[in-house]
């Protein structure tokens, strides 16, 4: 967890305004308000957590991110951070083009479905798999739109938007992906961290 | 009828300009305190009631007896706590606590004003609160909080005095009265007038109480406190102390009961003309109106954190109500937080026992509290 926030906070400039979606308990607001001094706000669905979050002093919004992002006006913000949760909306894509809407960059981690061990897993036992990151069974998870490393670059020249930093995140190694290594950081990284932008529009 | 040694009353010279056109100036203003304030002078902060409360917010209330309406947020270590922050609360004008309203005697013509009296709105209420700043020496208060009416004065002060508060907490409440809060005000309103004692609302002349009228009003108006699921969860079917139904037009089940008591004894410490003028106030409430449909113009002035509070089963000011609040708010990033408490108690959740809205209160409060000293 750590190492991943530490990677997110060093993507994002001082002082900046940032929403950090699905923002949980608020421990990375917490981390980026001390490290960055940043302006932040969260949203999050479950009530128990935005009052975790009210009693750290923290502003949250308790809301759903397909639907009370539109809330928002353009450029609201510097960053939006949506931390591992991409995969459990119902339309990631509807989300991500929401997050280049109201923010000027956005930043995007991924649990890798691509890890050697997940593709194992379903290779050898046929069954869905379940490991450390994803210890859910395929009735009871939440994350019902899964992707690979490579899923979401494919996914950022579909619906064209530009990948700035990519990083793969291994046990506690940060390296950066490019397109000569992606074949290896798909196969063992287990989170992905993607800084982008949308295409300039005019 | 409202001279009383247990009122603290503030007269207010200053003239003040009513959006119904006339100007009003040396009313009184009844208020109550709890707490001591800083010699910094930020700790101070000014709570709203809604359509029946008063100023009395905790503690015994000396003219009814009975504890304060706010008495499970506010006092030592609760939610405002009252060992931190000092609390203002004012009876609004039109009301019947001291604050010069409907029962007070015309000065010319020496009658009771009965309907006589200016029509007020949300506005004119703060408006004549702001005196109380100024008595008090306040420049920014630490915290504007209030529930349902409450929660309109937050708004409306926050929009009219856009620097006077840190922070701004509205709490099931609306910024614009639907159609649906003016019927059921409008059903009060008709039951008051059509008692056959209410005298054009000269009866204090007449000597007489438009009682009837004002308890049927009261009880309308208290189903809408309630949620169905908390009706049905406190009285079901149950009967009042009978084995079985007396065909017959008496209070055969528990809730009628309910209600009879509710209204009977509301008669003995509510006037029905602050009845009609308090929910007038409310009906013409339209803050979207007066900023030409953009609710975020009335908030484009002020830094103040707000934190909006709803609760899921209050259907008279729903979550959709409070959220369009938040929504205007982000619209001009303005800094809101948000929660929708859980809770089967209606509208009326945020007078009762919700440890869950406590706590949120309690935490946001003391947390912003700390936050500005640092």
């Amino acid at each position: 967890m750590k190492s991943e926030y530490k990677i997110i906070s060093d993507m994002i400039e001082k002082n900046a305004r940032v929403l950090d979606v699905g923002c949980d308990n608020g421990n990375l607001m917490e981390f980026l308000k001390k490290n960055k001094n940043v302006d932040i706000r969260g949203i999050e669905i479950s009530k128990d957590k935005v009052q975790v979050c009210i009693a750290k002093g923290l502003t949250v919004i308790e809301g759903n991110a397909e639907l009370d992002l539109k809330q928002f006006p353009k450029n609201s913000f510097d960053y939006v951070v949506l931390g591992q949760t991409l995969q459990a909306f119902i339309n990631p894509e509807l989300v991500i083009k929401e997050l280049l809407r109201v923010g000027k960059k956005s930043i995007v981690t991924i649990p890798n479905f691509g890890h050697w061990k997940v593709r194992l897993n379903l290779l050898i036992r046929g069954t869905m798999p379940v490991t450390k990151s994803l210890p859910n069974e395929w009735y009871n998870t939440p994350n019902i739109h899964m992707c690979t490393i490579k899923d979401f670059v494919k996914f950022s020249k579909t619906i064209n938007f530009e990948i700035f930093k990519s990083l793969a995140l291994m046990n506690k190694n940060v390296s950066t992906i490019n397109n000569s290594n992606l074949f290896f950081k798909n196969l063992f990284a287990d989170l992905g961290i993607f800084l982008i932008e949308k295409k300039n529009e005019n | 009828m409202n001279i009383n040694k247990d009122i603290k009353t503030l007269i207010v010279e200053k003239a003040l300009k009513l959006d119904c056109g006339q100007t009003i100036n040396n009313y009184p203003l009844a208020y109550e305190t709890y707490g001591l304030l800083n010699d910094k002078k930020d700790n101070a902060i000014l709570v709203f009631h809604a359509l029946t409360g008063d100023q009395f917010v905790t503690g015994k209330n000396p003219i009814t007896n009975k504890d304060g309406w706010w008495s499970f947020a506010v006092g030592p270590n609760k939610s405002i706590d009252t060992n931190k922050y000092f609390v203002i609360c004012a009876n609004v004008i039109g009301g019947c606590m001291g604050s010069f309203g409907p029962s007070h005697e015309n000065p010319e013509t020496k009658k009771i004003y009965g309907t006589d009296f200016p029509v007020i709105t949300i506005n004119d209420i703060v408006n004549a609160q702001v005196n109380l700043l100024d008595h008090f020496e306040i420049k920014k208060l630490f915290s504007v909080v209030g529930g349902s009416m409450g929660g309109m004065q937050v708004l409306q002060f926050v929009s009219n005095f856009p620097d006077r508060a840190k922070t701004a907490v509205p709490i099931a409440c609306t910024s614009s009265h639907s159609a649906q809060n003016i019927a059921f005000n409008e059903l009060g309103r008709q039951a008051i007038t059509a008692d056959h004692n209410w005298f054009d609302g000269k009866y204090s002349s007449n000597k007489t109480v438009p009682e009837k009228g004002l308890a049927v009003a009261r009880m309308a108006a208290h189903i809408t406190y309630l949620s169905k699921k908390g009706l049905q969860e406190k009285f079901g079917r149950k009967l009042q102390e009978r084995d079985d139904l007396k065909f017959g037009f008496d209070a055969d089940f528990q809730i009628e009961s309910y209600l009879r008591y509710q209204g009977s004894v509301f008669v003995d410490r509510f006037d029905a003309n602050s009845y009609l003028y308090i929910t007038r106030a409310m009906d013409y409430f339209d803050l979207v109106k007066q900023f030409n449909g953009n609710l975020s113009n009335a908030f484009k002035n002020t830094k103040a954190k707000f934190f909006v509070i709803s609760f899921t089963s209050d259907w008279l000011y729903p979550t959709q109500e409070n959220k369009d609040i938040v929504i205007a708010l982000n619209a001009i990033g303005a800094d809101v937080g948000f929660v929708e408490i859980e809770s089967d108690k209606g509208h009326d959740s945020f007078l009762l026992d919700v440890p869950d809205f406590l706590k949120a209160l309690k935490n946001f409060l003391d947390k912003s509290y700390i936050e500005k000293l640092l």
